[in-house]
């Protein structure tokens, strides 16, 4: 029998969900096989077979939450992937009721006596309950909230609606008109309850405590795409061929907002207790939206990058998020994020800082608009540009300046190569 | 190179807990004590010896008081310089054991005064005079805590004596007066009340030991009049003149009126403590202690980079245990690791006749803080072991949430109290409910199951009483 653990989950992660068992007890399984998918705060991960044999139990079951160290479940030798000297269904069959009636309480920590009781007379499940205690543990309080969120909520089954004729609804209630005499909809379809994923409830967390902590503002101006759209018209293809990466906005967004951040280096700064410490590294978090919700991926060092070093970063990042194959160390340590919330088609938002760091920027959709040039009205692709700063760390002048800088290197990306 | 990678100013609970915990992590340390022993106040003239003596004084008491009534009939004779002997050795035993424990750790004692000398600098004064600099990556300022003076009292520990002068008096006072009824008052008076003095305790405030509880500190104020301290409370000290063989003290009520003078043999001051920072050399890294000394930290870090501090120099309860647990906590940060001190779980003890033990929130703080919280108390005098011991004063008091019932506060007063709050500890670390103690299995016949009566009594369900 080897054990499977949950491995180390990385730096700041303390623990993780169960998101999906890819076999079932009993099954046969090779070495490197994908058993289970965990998810964590941050990132999926895929727990494999540690050797060819049988999955012979599960301790933690999908929804179940586990730490690193922590038993997942055991395979054991013996099987049918081994060449069948031996009819290969008895082994099976032997190990298999073995692990079938795992008690739904042993799926978590040890309950304390009083969650025991709870969970018990009120037919809880315990590994649905969010544990505030100690590395998890669900305390009593917990216990009484899930109790009470089990009774409260569900109204009573609505009854067949054949016995709920009109005549019924005013004969009770005659005041009231029957205009709308149609039998409510039962409540299954009218609501659902899901539980939050890790990472959904990771980014309410953080996204409550920015704003909580940082005193967040945010400051706008727009910017004229016409002299880097006419670059990307002119270079796409050459560029594309040259470095096998497409030449999009985004990369010199991020250059704009490198050379903005050197000369206004306290948007690059964060609060730590009575200090601040300025960062001399650029480290650019890039918000890429996947399936399962917002993540920000973290170019490193964009300042040493070239444009298509920064355009490859991005493209495989992205990808990577998409695929849910970030690694904890792509997502660690930006010090300041832009968010473009311009391809899903925003004119203008304020974007939330990215804690601890003390700036944010917002891209948004490049619309025609008409604005007067030396005394003209004339139609430019327009894009509006905010940044939420940390009012804390970063005072008005600086924000503006900032934001100026970027808009300059934007309607003019000679800048960028000049340095000015 | 820096000669250390930490060097700790300080040998105390603070000092030398950091020292162990950072060589068992592998750092290069060094700690700096200019006493001859290691142990600071607590091993040497604090909580170490005045337990010895009040275990002493407690067996002596016991035996004159109470063996009769257990059916053995003796006339004890106190044999001071035993006594103190007795707990001069097992001092002398446990200081020892923690330069073992330095050797162990490889942790060097640098014995000298230390000062910090800039930044990343410790100077060494040692017992000579001679002078040394050395170096290290971080600092750890534990230099702890000494008697507040009172002005108008001049300590010479002859006649007027503080807690160090306290634990070595050459004879039983005929009589003794100790100005300020905090546990170091209450615990030193009750050592020379039971080995003969007569003892009066004179107190400021119109509450003894401020902060605890208040039931529990009524009925604590209770047993010990009953065993023959006096108190004087809301009465102001102005001044003391010592004579060769006693001293004349003026006290008068903080209400105003006529002031009165009291005479006894000895005064004991222990009005408190203040935190050890002059002379420190914090003006060399730039630290401004606060108007009390008390040195500001976050996290343990000083407004200094690299130079830290725990224990008595800064803010909170002046306890060993705290200062320990933040000693280690420090290095932990220090090493990188998740160093964390959970002050709502630091226990509190008086080691009187009965004891008192508390944890967390007292009733008054939970009143303050407008929190609904629910009380279940259990008498000693429904416990049969401490019943069929002749030893049933006091109570446990648990304090639960009422929405939650999460145990907020614990207060105890009872015989060896001090050995049981622990368990209340563990249990509020893991954020416990009173019904988890409650469904626990206790031994019977012990003092413990009142711990778990009392748990009971938040939800009601006390059985045995």
């Amino acid at each position: 029998m080897t054990d499977i653990m949950t491995p180390a989950l990385g730096e700041s992660v303390t623990e993780a969900t169960v998101a999906r068992w890819a076999k079932k007890a009993g099954d046969a399984v090779k070495r490197d096989e994908v058993l289970v998918e965990l998810e964590t705060d941050k990132v999926s991960l895929e727990v494999v077979a540690p050797e060819d044999g049988v999955l012979s139990e599960i301790d933690a079951e999908e929804g179940a939450t586990v730490l690193p160290g922590q038993r997942l479940g055991r395979v054991g030798a013996g099987s049918g992937v081994q060449p069948t000297l031996t009819a290969p269904a008895p082994v099976a069959a032997a190990s298999t009721p073995a692990a079938a009636p795992t008690p739904a309480l042993a799926k978590t920590l040890p309950l304390s006596p009083s969650v025991q009781r709870i969970v018990t007379e009120n037919d809880l499940d315990p590994a649905a309950i969010v544990g505030a205690g100690k590395d998890g543990r669900i305390t009593k309080g917990d216990a009484i909230a899930a109790m009470e969120a089990k009774s409260s909520p569900a109204p009573a089954p609505t009854p067949a609606p054949v016995v709920t004729p009109v005549a019924a609804v005013a004969a009770l209630a005659p005041s009231l008109q029957p205009i709308a005499p149609a039998v409510p909809r039962a409540p299954a379809a009218r609501e659902e309850r899901v539980r939050m994923t890790r990472l959904r409830q990771t980014i309410a967390r953080r996204v409550k405590e920015a704003q909580q902590t940082a005193a967040m503002l945010t400051t706008f101006n727009e910017v004229d795409m016409t002299a880097v759209m006419a670059l990307r018209n002119q270079y796409k293809d050459s560029f594309e061929k040259r470095h096998g990466v497409k030449l999009g906005f985004m990369g010199l967004f991020v250059k704009a907002c490198v050379a903005a951040l050197k000369e206004v280096p306290t948007v690059n700064a964060e609060i730590d207790g009575q200090d601040l410490i300025y960062k001399n590294h650029y480290d650019i978090g890039v918000a890429v939206g996947t399936e399962r919700g917002l993540v920000v991926p973290v170019v490193r060092d964009a300042d040493a990058m070239s444009l298509a070093e920064i355009e490859a970063s991005i493209a495989a990042l992205g990808k990577k998020a998409r695929d849910g194959a970030l690694a904890m160390d792509d997502l660690q340590g930006g010090t300041f994020t832009i968010s473009n919330g311009g391809v899903y088609g925003s004119l203008m938002s304020t974007p939330i800082l990215n804690a601890p760091q003390s700036g944010i920027l917002g891209m948004h959709k490049i619309q025609d608009r008409p604005v007067a040039m030396n005394g003209q009205v004339v139609i430019r692709p327009m894009m509006y540009l905010a940044l939420s700063y940390d009012h804390r760390v970063v005072d008005g002048q600086g924000a503006v300046t900032f934001l100026v800088k970027v808009k300059d290197n934007i309607e003019d990306p000679r800048r960028l190569l000049l340095e000015i | 190179m820096a000669d250390y990678d930490l060097i700790i100013i300080g040998g105390g609970p603070g000092g030398y807990n950091g020292a162990i915990r950072a060589g068992q992590l592998g750092l290069k340390v060094a700690c700096v004590e200019m006493r001859e022993t290691l142990g600071g106040t607590c091993l040497n003239v604090g909580c170490i010896p005045s337990k010895s003596l009040l275990h002493a004084s407690e067996m002596f008491d016991l035996a004159n008081k109470d063996f009769a009534g257990l059916g053995i009939e003796v006339t004890p004779k106190l044999n001071l310089p035993t006594m103190m002997k007795q707990k001069t050795d097992s001092v002398g035993q446990l200081t020892k054991g923690i330069e073992f424990l330095f050797k162990k750790n490889k942790v060097d004692w640098l014995k000298g005064a230390g000062r910090l000398a800039g930044p990343g600098k410790v100077e060494v004064i040692a017992a000579d005079g001679s002078k040394a600099i050395l170096e290290a990556k971080s600092i750890i300022i534990a230099s702890g805590s000494r008697p507040s003076p009172l002005p108008g009292v001049a300590v010479d520990q002859q006649r007027i004596v503080d807690s160090t002068g306290a634990l070595a008096l050459p004879e039983v006072p005929g009589s003794m007066i100790v100005i300020g009824a905090g546990v170091i008052g209450l615990e030193l008076g009750s050592v020379w009340r039971r080995l003969g003095a007569k003892v009066t305790v004179v107190e400021f405030l119109d509450r003894i030991t401020p902060g605890l509880d208040q039931e529990t500190a009524k009925t604590l104020q209770r047993s010990l009049t009953r065993q023959g301290m006096a108190f004087k409370l809301s009465a102001k000290v102005t001044g003391a003149t010592a004579r060769p063989d006693g001293v004349d003290l003026t006290v008068e009520p903080v209400a105003g009126g006529a002031s009165e003078t009291l005479s006894a043999d000895y005064v004991l001051l222990a009005i408190g403590r203040q935190p050890v920072t002059d002379h420190l050399g914090l003006e060399t890294v730039g630290i401004v202690p606060d108007k009390r000394g008390f040195i500001e930290t976050d996290h343990f870090a000083t407004s200094a980079p690299g130079v830290y501090a725990v224990g008595d120099v800064t803010h909170g309860l002046m306890l060993a245990h705290k200062a320990e647990d933040e000693a280690v906590a420090c290095v932990e940060i220090i090493t990188g690791r998740a160093g964390h001190v959970n002050y709502d779980v630091i226990p509190n003890v008086i080691y009187t006749f009965p004891e008192v033990a508390c944890v967390g929130k007292t009733e008054e703080e939970l009143k303050a803080e407008g929190v609904a919280y629910k009380v279940g108390k259990f008498a000693f005098t429904a416990n049969s072991r401490a019943k069929v011991n002749h030893e049933a004063e006091g109570f446990v008091k648990v304090l639960a949430d009422a929405a939650t019932d999460r145990i907020l506060g614990v207060h105890m007063i009872g015989p060896d109290v001090s050995e049981m709050i622990g368990e209340y500890c563990v249990a509020m670390e893991f954020s416990a409910a009173s019904e988890d103690v409650a469904r626990t299995c206790h031994p019977h016949p012990t003092r413990s199951e009142a711990l778990r009566q009392a748990a009971m009594g938040v939800e009601g369900w006390t059985m045995q009483s």
